[in-house]
This record gives C-alpha cells, sequence and structure tokens, in this order.
C-alpha cells in the first residue's frame, strides 16, 4: 500500500501545506551551490541532467506508445475516422468494425463500479478512522487492502461460478417476474438469466476497486489534523457534521484522487471483465444483465487471431480509444479539483 | 565482484558453450488445439534424444504471422492455407493430427448422446431462430426425448479460434442462413450467445448454465464428461463423436491433390461432421537448414512414435498413408543452395 500512500499524501496536501512545500521547494534554488568545489558541481549536474533524463524519457515513452498506436490503428483510422466511435457493428468475416459496444461496456460497467464503490469504500473509510473501536481498526484495515492483493483472474473466476449464479437466480429472475411489462425496468432486466452481462461486469469491478478508494480515503481521512476535528466536536458538532463539514472539505483532494485511481483501474481491468461480462458485441438491450463487451476484453480475447489488416488495426484502434478514455478522465478530475480549490479560494 | 560470481560467470560462460556446440533449441509457435500434444511430444522426444523443442500456444493467426516474420522454425495453425496463400509466401504446410468439435449440452433429463441434432436446426440454434429447447424443429428429430420448455442459453467462444473457424465452417457448409448472416472464420459476429474464453471457458459456461448449448474440442468434452450430441452427417447417419467417426471423416479426403483439406461435412457413412486437421507451416527455402532438418526430425519421430501419446490425449493420428505424403512432401524444404534439408 506504500504506492498508495504515496498518491494519497500527494493528493491530501491542502493549500497550505502545498504552499509551504512550494517554498522549501525554492529555497535551495535561490540559492544555488556555489561555494562547493568543481567536483560537487560536476556531482550536481549529472545529477540534474539524470534526473531530467528519467523525466524526458517518461515522457517519451509516452509519446512512443501513442505513436505505435496510431501507426498500428492507422488502416483503421483511415477508413472509419471518427464515425468508428458510433459505429456498433463488429464482423471479422466481412470485415467490418466499430467500437461503439466496447466502448460503451467499458464506460458502463466502470460507472456502475463506482456507483457502488464510492459510497461503501466512503463507509469503510469513515467507519475505520472515525467510528472503529481501535482493536478493530488494524485488522479490518489489513482485510481490505487484502482485498486489493487477490489476482484479478481469481475475481473472474468467483464472479463466473460463484457470483454470477447467485445474480441471476436471486436477482435477476426475481427482478423479471417483478417488472413483467413495465417499460423501461423490464427492459433493464430483460435477457436470459445467465448471470453475465454488464451488471455482473460491474459489480466484480466495484469489489476489485473498493480496497483501493477505501484505503486512500482513510489515508487521507487519517491526515486530517485532530486540531481541527476536536474544535468542530467541541463546538458541538456530530460525527457526521465533522466528517461532511471538516474531513470532507479538508481532504477533497485526496478523495478525488482516490475515486480516479479506481476508475482508472476500473477502466483498465480486464481479466475479471472477460470472465463475467460475457463478451458479446452487440448492443440491441438496454437490459443489465445482457451479455456485452468491454475494450480490453475484446483486445484479449481477439488479439491472438485477429489476421493482418483492418481487424488488427481496429483492435489498436480500440486501445488508443482506452487511452484516450482514461486521458479525458484525468484531465476532467484535474479540472475538478482546480475548480474546487478556486472556489475553496473565493470563500475563505 | 566476489569470487563466487566469478565462478558463476566461468560456469556460464562454460554452459553456453557447450550449448552452442549442440543443435540449437527448436521453436514453434501457433494453435492452441495441438499444443498439449506438441508438448507431450517435445518432452518425450528431448528424452529420447536430447533435442529440444520449443512450442508457443499463441493462437493460429499469431503463429502464421511468426512463421512470415521467420521468428520461430515452424508455424502452426488449425486453418489451413489455401495453395494460393502458400505459394505467395513460399511455405509449405502438412497436417500433423486430427480432431473433432462437438456441440455440448447441459439440459436436465437428457442423457450423452441422447439428443439428435442436424446442420440446419445446429445452425438455427446458434443463429438464435430456434430459441427453445422444445421447438418443433428439434422435437422432430428427437421423439421421446422430454425436452423442456425453457430458453436455450448459446455458448460459443469469445475469442479467435480455429475451433470456431472448424465449427463455423460446417454451419456455413450446412446452414444457408448461417452462411449468408455469419459466415466462417476464427472469430465471427455471432448472432447471439455468451462468449467463454477458450475451451475451458466454454466448457465451464455450458457446465454451469443450465439449457445450454456450446462447442468444444472433443478431449475438452471428455475430459469434462459434458453431454455431446449426435449429429447427421452427409450420409444421413447420426453419429456420436470418437476417434472411429474423425478417422472416417478423414478418409473421404483427397489428400494426394493438396493437403489444404478441410474436414467438415465429409462423404462417408460414419464421418463426425465437425472434424479438422492441424496444420505446421514452414519455408519452403531455409535460412537455418539445420534448424529446419532438427523441426523435420522431430515431425518424422512424431509420426513414427508418437501416436500412442495422441490417442492418450484424444488426438486422431493422421492415416499411415497421409502420413507417408507428408514426408515425401518434406523434399521441397530446401536450404538456400536448393538442397532438401530433409534427412531420409
Amino acid at each position: 500500500m506504500t504506492p498508495l500512500a504515496a498518491v494519497a499524501a500527494t493528493l491530501a496536501a491542502s493549500p497550505y501545506d502545498s504552499h509551504k512545500m512550494n517554498t522549501e521547494r525554492t529555497l535551495p534554488r535561490s540559492q544555488p551551490p556555489r561555494f562547493s568545489l568543481t567536483g560537487g558541481r560536476l556531482a550536481d549536474l549529472v545529477f540534474a541532467g539524470a534526473a531530467r533524463a528519467a523525466a524526458l524519457l517518461t515522457l517519451s515513452i509516452l509519446a512512443a506508445i501513442i505513436v505505435s498506436l496510431v501507426i498500428g490503428a492507422w488502416p483503421a483510422i483511415e477508413k472509419y475516422g471518427l464515425s468508428f466511435l458510433w459505429r456498433s457493428e463488429w464482423d471479422p468475416v466481412r470485415d467490418e468494425y466499430g467500437g461503439l459496444v466496447m466502448i460503451y461496456g467499458t464506460l458502463a460497467t466502470s460507472f456502475i463500479a463506482l456507483v457502488i464503490a464510492v459510497p461503501v469504500s466512503f463507509g469503510i473509510a469513515l467507519f475505520l478512522t472515525e467510528l472503529s473501536p481501535g482493536w478493530l481498526r488494524r485488522p479490518l484495515g489489513t482485510a481490505v487492502e487484502l482485498l486489493a492483493a487477490v489476482p484479478s483472474i481469481v475475481y473472474g473466476m468467483w464472479g463466473l461460478l460463484v457470483f454470477g449464479p447467485i445474480l441471476a437466480t436471486y436477482v435477476q429472475q426475481p427482478l423479471q417476474s417483478l417488472f413483467n411489462g413495465v417499460p423501461v425496468l423490464g427492459a433493464l432486466v430483460s435477457g436470459a438469466p445467465v448471470g453475465l452481462g454488464i451488471l455482473s461486469a460491474g459489480i466484480i469491478l466495484a469489489i476489485m476497486i473498493i480496497p483501493y478508494i477505501a484505503s486512500v480515503m482513510r489515508d487521507v481521512f487519517e491526515v486530517t489534523p485532530p486540531m481541527l476535528k476536536e474544535s468542530s466536536y467541541a463546538l458541538g458538532s456530530t460525527t457526521w457534521e465533522v466528517v461532511w463539514k471538516v474531513v470532507l472539505p479538508y481532504t477533497k483532494t485526496g478523495v478525488i484522487g482516490g475515486i480516479m485511481l479506481g476508475l482508472g483501474r476500473a477502466l483498465g481491468e480486464t481479466m475479471a471483465v472477460t470472465f463475467v461480462i460475457g463478451n458479446m458485441n452487440q448492443l440491441n438491450s438496454i437490459s443489465l444483465f445482457e451479455a456485452a463487451n468491454s475494450i480490453t476484453s475484446a483486445l484479449a480475447n481477439e488479439f491472438a487471431e485477429a489476421g493482418e489488416g483492418l481487424h488488427q488495426a481496429s483492435l489498436i484502434y480500440l486501445g488508443l480509444v482506452l487511452f484516450f478514455i482514461t486521458f479525458v478522465v484525468l484531465s476532467l478530475s484535474k479540472l475538478l479539483l482546480a475548480r474546487l480549490t478556486r472556489h475553496e479560494g473565493l470563500r475563505t | 565482484m566476489t569470487p563466487s560470481m566469478f565462478r558463476n560467470a566461468a560456469l556460464g560462460a562454460a554452459l553456453l558453450w557447450t550449448g552452442a556446440a549442440m543443435a540449437q533449441d527448436v521453436t514453434g509457435a501457433g494453435a492452441s488445439f495441438p499444443a498439449p500434444l506438441y508438448a507431450k511430444w517435445a518432452d518425450a522426444y528431448n528424452k529420447a534424444t536430447g533435442q529440444k523443442i520449443n512450442y508457443q500456444s499463441v493462437g493460429s493467426s499469431a503463429g502464421l504471422r511468426q512463421i512470415r516474420g521467420k521468428t520461430v522454425d515452424f508455424g502452426a495453425s488449425d486453418i489451413p492455407l489455401s495453395d494460393a496463400d502458400l505459394a505467395k509466401d513460399n511455405l509449405v504446410q502438412f497436417p500433423t493430427v486430427m480432431g473433432g468439435v462437438v456441440p455440448v449440452i447441459n439440459v436436465r433429463g437428457v442423457t450423452p448422446g441422447q439428443l439428435r441434432l442436424n446442420g440446419q436446426v445446429l445452425g438455427d440454434v446458434f443463429l438464435g431462430k430456434i430459441a427453445k429447447w422444445n421447438d418443433p424443429a428439434i422435437a422432430a428429430l428427437n421423439p421421446g426425448v422430454p425436452l423442456p420448455d425453457a430458453a436455450i442459453a448459446v455458448v460459443r467462444r469469445a475469442d479467435g479460434s480455429g475451433t470456431t473457424f472448424i465449427f463455423t465452417n460446417y454451419l456455413s457448409k450446412v446452414n444457408a442462413d448461417w452462411k449468408a448472416k455469419v459466415g466462417e472464420g476464427a472469430a465471427v459476429n455471432w448472432p447471439t450467445g455468451a462468449g467463454g474464453k477458450g475451451n475451458e471457458g466454454v466448457a465451464a459456461f455450458v457446465q454451469r448454465l443450465p439449457n445450454s448449448i456450446g462447442y468444444v474440442e472433443y478431449s475438452y468434452a471428455k475430459a469434462n464428461k459434458m453431454s455431446h450430441v449426435l449429429l447427421r452427417n452427409q450420409a444421413g447417419n447420426f453419429v456420436a463423436p470418437d476417434d472411429m467417426t474423425f478417422k472416417a471423416a478423414a478418409a473421404g479426403a483427397e489428400w494426394q491433390k493438396t493437403f489444404f483439406q478441410i474436414l467438415t461435412e465429409q462423404p462417408g457413412k460414419d464421418a463426425w461432421p465437425i472434424t479438422g486437421a492441424t496444420f505446421i507451416v514452414m519455408h519452403k527455402i531455409q535460412d537455418k537448414p539445420a534448424q529446419a532438418t532438427a523441426a523435420l526430425k522431430f515431425f518424422d519421430w512424431a509420426f513414427s512414435s508418437g501416436d500412442a501419446m495422441s490417442a492418450e490425449l484424444d488426438y486422431v493420428p493422421m492415416p499411415d498413408a497421409v502420413e507417408a505424403m507428408v514426408r515425401r512432401q518434406w523434399a521441397e524444404i530446401k536450404d538456400a543452395s536448393g538442397k532438401p534439408v530433409a534427412v531420409k
């Protein structure tokens, strides 16, 4: 969990902290090591060069990935252009491809995962930091983090063999008989009760990302200065008011960072989704129980046997689209954070 | 560097040197269907001769890509290349073993081998046109079989696969609607059904989902004790999938004309209609003739001593006559100077 904690710590830094950190960081720059020996200066130069090279290397790898994706996808980009994004056909025999089904599947499953995982993670983090008795904190926290250590293929198999049938028998079938004939709700739960589809994948994804979001949230909740919380309690706030009005505003950057971390994982998850989503390239119903497909799942399933040419190019195009989606999500979260910080400035 | 590191380095160098003195490992890549058998053969061959054969089960298309790129000594594919394709890239192909694709079902009250289907009905089920088990079309073929009034859960491969190619090739031959709407290929645009990854994925789905039907390689059906169906073959007989019916399917093929044989819907009164062979693809002109010789020696050994292992894993060896034809064809594989690499 150390990388998570590191992310959380950076994200959790409040405006005051970051201000302080900035001054600290700029201090040495205003006093360059002019008095050092030539050897020291050389080491400094080498170190600066190495650090810059490391940073540039990351950037150039990123650029190289984008370039090779674009080159690989070029036949498909040339043929379909942006219409690839809303074409729902995927027919390797006739060599006709479109990414809508997979893009929809990826977005829908990730959305369902977030809808479930965010409140649950919030509850876990809140319980662990504010409500839990001391002796329970460590074992419970470790147990939640252990969820992150379970390999995704295990989640997939569990979803397929255990969870899917339960969902089909005890959720879908009762809902089907309940909503039989109701216009929209009926369509939402239609389909053969096989336990595979968007909802199963979304729930499995939720279970997979809960430990990430929960542990980031817990870590940032913990860095809220006790002074602030205790002052609030002293003024007569309830636990809920303290969390809602003191802890959350103080840690919102970290919380959003944790959610984005979870979303990123949900968007990119492959194996578990492949097992439970049903891998069906069609978009003929809005049912949550209908087998669908996701970008990563399509890539994992079809890449090895995709013939050279348009099929392969279209799969790479899908990869490019996923790259783009993750990029947009990341940018949106940064934008959101920027807006939040600005409002903060206005309020104080 | 500590003394022990020196020693290790020296040891490593010595190992490398002895390794270079022997023939290098032969590498192959491709079809996943014969992979268990190739692995078993390679292991036994290594024990018998000391020669290592390294086979990567990466999928037929990837195998063909690798042999075209000359990154491996032989490629393996479940989908035969047409003679024109072979000529274009200057390749040769030959079959190694056969297997069958078996429709498997999970319907309560229906025992293995009790359900009878024909190509038309099987195609309509996978098209989604026949959606219930007690559909009149199925009932007509199965008088007296207790067919439930339940929706058919269709299961098929999600990944591209030679198994799917053989299956869809069969459906295209026997169901005109299938041919027009879906066609054949390693991956197709499935009109219905849930996709499982690999034979094991489909097998798991069918075993888990009540009232399901799927298709798997024979060895998977047998290993998992799945409920198979009887299919009507071209001669009009209902046959069960086993070694005999697969062999009967191969007997009708005209191997002497070309090795481009897809063994689906073959004539012969006992022929299982969804049979297929798996193929090895090699370059006609070899840059590394020593490697090619080693690879051909391996297949020669497999043809003469590997049949028992094939049977153990439920693959069907090629008929002796076909193996003889394959051996004759190896004379076409030559080194840069035009000398055949195969040793008699």
